[in-house]
């Protein structure tokens, strides 16, 4: 599974690792919902620490789609919600 | 959904559009080449910017500590004249002048970051337009229809995806050079004001009023050698007029006056 950190590369990471990743996203959601900028950057930290960890990152000539893309490290809340754009925090 | 899908379906989405899909793959590749060209000249201009921003920051900071020493000088000229009144409101401007730098720190810490990121984003950019370079070629050289399905596709939607990472790194970083801009342009206009080194009076009221401290003395001191010019020149006109006004005064009368004053003596000794 190919995993993109925006704003800094690409990672291989094992699809077994994807359960753990979910499990995080849930924080991340959670934070995102509750509106807290602090549990936000904590969320996302933990949710690219493991990415980073779990993952091999790719070098910079390869060339090829991801199959999750993540907000980069030093995401705001709102410049997350900017990306989602219209469809807001919560889908309909 | 969580939000790491919906995060991914929505950027995977845009970066899609960045490119035009033609009906022919290998016109396909060719194009997304040429927007990769033109966004790796794009990257490079927009770290010029965050570059232009930053130097300036650090034009105005050097600005500023000048302005910081200068008050801090003249607060100890004031002390230095016991002017506690002037050495404060020095010291009031200096704490203003102060709290400037610290934001500017901030704000050029965050633009060197940025400018870091950024060229490590046109790095990244760098090293796959030119492995996009030889692929395509290589992939146009072998071009079947199945690969056409898999392979190309997978390249443009990798490039794609790329310049769509990029274009989210340059909007970010064209926001903060906006807001850095307005904030310079704001303090520009705040140190050429003299509003910034100047909470109650203008700085050359300050200094003025300083010099004025030292001038004072100086000013004292020529005004009492000319007064002194004066009363000494009053009292050497009274010693010349003394002996018509005051005939009596033996002791300071003039030579020819005793001799005058001597005669009617003699006469009427004789």
């Amino acid at each position: 599974m190919i995993v993109r950190i925006s704003g800094e590369g690409q990672f291989d990471v094992p699809d077994g690792h994807l359960d753990e990743l979910n499990r995080l996203d849930d924080d991340l959601t959670k934070a995102v919902d509750s509106g807290d900028d602090a549990q936000f950057t904590s969320a996302l930290e933990a949710l690219l620490v493991s990415v980073r960890t779990a993952g091999a990152e790719l070098p910079a000539d390869w060339i090829g789609p991801s199959d999750l893309v993540l907000p980069s490290p030093d995401s705001t809340i709102h410049e997350v919600r900017e990306v989602l754009g219209d469809e807001g925090l919560i889908p309909g | 959904m969580g939000l790491m899908r919906r995060f991914s379906n929505i950027f995977k989405a845009k970066a899609s559009k960045t490119l035009d899909k033609y009906e022919d793959p290998r016109e396909t590749l060719d194009y997304s080449y040429e927007r990769t060209l033109e966004m790796l000249q794009k990257m490079r201009r927009a770290v010029a910017d965050v570059a232009t921003s930053r130097k300036r920051i650090e034009l105005q900071a050097q600005q500023l500590q000048r302005s910081a020493a200068k008050l801090e000088g003249q607060a100890k000229q004031a002390v230095s004249q016991d002017r506690e009144d002037l050495a404060r409101e020095a010291l009031t401007r200096r704490q203003a002048i102060a709290s400037q730098l610290t934001d500017l720190q901030a704000q050029h810490d965050q633009l060197k970051s940025e400018e870091a990121r950024m060229v490590e984003a046109s790095q990244r950019l760098q090293a796959k337009v030119d492995s996009f370079r030889i692929r395509k070629e290589t992939m146009k050289a072998n071009y079947t229809a199945a690969e056409a399905q898999t392979k190309v596709n997978e390249a443009i939607s990798g490039i794609g995806e790329e310049m769509g990472d990029v274009g989210l790194a340059m909007q970010r970083a064209e926001d903060k050079v906006a807001q850095m801009q307005a904030r310079s342009g704001a303090l520009d206009e705040l140190m050429a004001s003299g509003a910034l080194d100047d909470a109650s009076m203008s700085s050359d009221r300050l200094q003025a009023e300083l010099d004025r401290g030292f001038a004072e003395p100086a000013v004292e001191a020529e005004l009492s050698r000319l007064k002194g010019e004066l009363t000494g020149g009053s009292t050497t006109a009274k010693q010349l007029d003394a002996p018509a006004d005051d005939a009596e005064a033996p002791a300071e009368a003039p030579a020819p006056a005793p001799a005058k004053a001597e005669a009617p003596v003699e006469e009427e000794r004789r």
